[in-house]
């Protein structure tokens, strides 16, 4: 089942065009990573999904428009847009009487569980947590209602890592099955890496690269180049090139490149580039960006 | 799995499965109201605050009564009893005015405030629409602050007819009389309905208008809902030398002439009850299309505008 479909899906502010028409494709059960610069669309794209701004072209989320049937669609769809949107005058208990009052596939008593194992206490207001509190909080009301699509925009901002780190544990263990599909937007792309199953990414309004992870590391290739094979190596038309310890680091598509993994292997010590290092690659040149662009 | 034992009763939550529900959308209502209520605590506060030092004013002024009682002139019943039910009328005005009050800036506020903080977004992120949502915010004023104020006032009065017995037992005054004539309980039918009708139908273009407002001000909603009105007050004097809008907005503020009379006296206050007229002014359907007119912008604007 496809999850989220877009075609040609274009956003301007004003002159500012910050979707140019993207087309995008989310298939059930997936976690898709949406990566980007700042201020390259990922906000507006997640908020075209969650019917939160119009857009212009094609989109449909489980099959509804997001714009017109934001409040249906709301139902199915979960998301946490920034850490600082529960409000501060609630209070925990009433934070969770109000979703389980409004929300049909809210479970309150998971929700329960979720905070049992945090420090949050049930009459504190949101405004006396502490930042990694709050967003406990809003992860076990939100991990606790039955949602197809889960959609975090930036959820781990300004947290410290053991927040980092206990918040994708839960989204792992206690929330991802095979039915759910999950879209995160995040710059902390070396902890999520080993979570995505999908990877996308975005640049001054358009996907400069979409693909599965097993693609990922089949396609993408860095070898750190023997100083006497460097030359040899860059003939061969690498994406990208950087230097470490003196060391050459060659980055190479073998989808685009004539270059072969055995051939590489000879010229030095081949390895599957982390996506840290291909994001530099793809949006850090202008070059790179047309050669890792797959559309 | 077994490795971490917290995971076995939480497979057991996810392995029931949750059965989805269906939520009416006068549950989600009643949810989104209880939320204001929650958030906004002014609402009933408020007016106990006026209901307290309003109780506490006529504490000594009843206490100062009764040393009159003992002084050179006494005051005959009827004395007594027109004094009280221009208290019972005093209690209700002052609960009344300090509900008009909150409700003023609550609606400026309503649909501001989330935007300002950004919660726009977690309200966003549930299945409530932005009709429920703009009603729920509406009901406050129009329904809640009436209902509310009535409430306090019934109390507040009875409070004082208490306190006046207890205070003024044994001074001569007619205690039982006080009881009987309780004037309050005719005032309160017609408080009610002057809650209900005025406060409720008569105000809802004004509580329209402060909350289209509130959707809509990119800042200071106070500014952007009381300067239009003054602007187009000065254009209309200078343009045509006529206060129209002016008389338009007074008549609006100060109620129909028809809805009750205020000043009558009690014998009368039946005739004022009879709903015939006010439902019969035009000024009344026309101000609940305006309100409408507000509203359905109001709802619009809930979509579109994002956090500021």
């Amino acid at each position: 089942m496809t999850v989220i479909e877009a075609r040609g899906l274009r956003k301007t502010f004003g002159t500012n065009i910050a979707l140019d028409g993207i087309d995008l494709r989310v298939e059930q059960g997936r976690i898709l990573g949406l990566i980007g610069p700042n201020g390259a669309g990922k906000t507006t794209a997640l908020n075209a999904i969650l019917g939160l701004i119009p857009y212009q072209g094609e989109l449909k989320v489980l099959n509804r428009d997001p714009w017109h049937d934001r409040d249906q669609l709301m139902r199915d769809v979960c998301f946490i847009a920034d850490v600082a949107v529960l409000p501060r005058w609630i209070r925990v208990s009433q934070a969770l009487e109000y979703v389980a009052g409004v929300h049909p596939r809210f479970d309150r008593a998971k929700a329960e569980s979720f905070l049992a194992k945090t420090t949050i206490r049930h009459n504190s207001k949101v405004k006396e947590l502490s930042k990694g509190m709050v967003v406990q909080l809003h992860l076990a009301l939100v991990l606790s209602i039955d949602a197809k699509l889960l959609v975090l925009d930036e959820p781990t901002l300004g947290l410290d890592i053991l927040y980092r780190k206990q918040f994708y544990d839960s989204l792992l263990n206690d929330y991802y099955d095979r039915n759910r599909t999950i879209v995160v937007s995040t710059h902390q792309v070396e902890e999520l890496e080993h979570i995505f199953t999908d990877l996308m990414f975005i640049d001054r309004g358009r996907i400069v690269l979409s693909c599965s992870m097993e693609e990922f590391e089949s396609r993408y290739v860095e070898v750190a180049v023997k100083p006497d094979q460097a030359a040899a190596a860059r003939a061969l038309k690498p994406m990208y090139e950087r230097q470490i310890f003196g060391r050459s680091i060659l980055l190479f598509d073998l989808k685009l490149n004539a270059a072969d993994r055995q051939q590489l292997t000879t010229l030095g010590e081949v390895h599957t580039p982390s996506i840290a290092d291909l994001f530099v690659a793809v949006i850090g040149n202008q070059s790179g960006m047309a050669q890792g662009a797959s559309r | 799995m077994n490795t971490q034992p917290n995971a076995v009763p939480e497979s057991s939550f996810e392995s029931q499965g949750i059965t989805p529900a269906v939520v009416s959308p006068v549950q989600t209502l009643y949810w989104s109201i209880r939320r204001e209520l929650w958030e906004n605590p002014s609402i009933y506060v408020a007016p106990l605050i006026a209901a307290v030092i309003f109780l506490f004013g006529f504490c000594i002024s009843t206490l100062s009564l009764r040393h009159r009682m003992h002084g050179a002139l006494p005051l005959d019943a009827a004395n007594v009893r027109d004094i009280f039910a221009s208290r019972y009328e005093l209690a209700g005005a002052l609960i009344m005015g300090t509900a008009l009050i909150v409700g003023i800036f609550y609606s400026l506020d309503a649909l501001y405030g989330e935007r300002r903080d950004r919660t726009i977004f977690f309200w966003k992120s549930l299945p409530v629409s932005d009709l429920i949502t703009v009603l729920s915010k509406l009901a406050i004023p129009l329904v809640i602050l009436p209902l509310l104020s009535f409430a306090i006032t019934l109390a507040t009065q009875f409070v004082m007819l208490l306190m006046s017995s207890i205070m003024l037992a044994g001074s001569g005054v007619d205690i039982g009389a006080l009881w009987r004539d309780a004037s309050f309980l005719h005032v309160s039918v017609v408080l009610l309905y002057h809650l209900l009708t005025v406060h409720g139908l008569w105000y809802a273009p004004i509580y329209g208008w402060l909350l289209l407002v509130s959707a809509w001000a990119p800042r200071a909603p106070f500014l952007f809902a009381f300067l239009p009105p003054f602007v187009i007050y000065g254009v209309e004097k200078l343009a045509f030398n006529t206060s129209y809008f002016l008389s338009m907005i007074q008549e609006r503020l100060t109620g129909p002439q028809s809805a009750m009379a205020p000043n009558a006296a009690p014998p009368d206050f039946m005739a004022t009850l009879i709903p015939h007229h006010f439902f019969d002014s035009p000024g009344l359907w026309t101000g609940l299309l305006v309100a409408a007119i507000f509203l359905f912008g109001a709802v619009r604007l809930r979509r579109n505008q994002g956090p500021i």
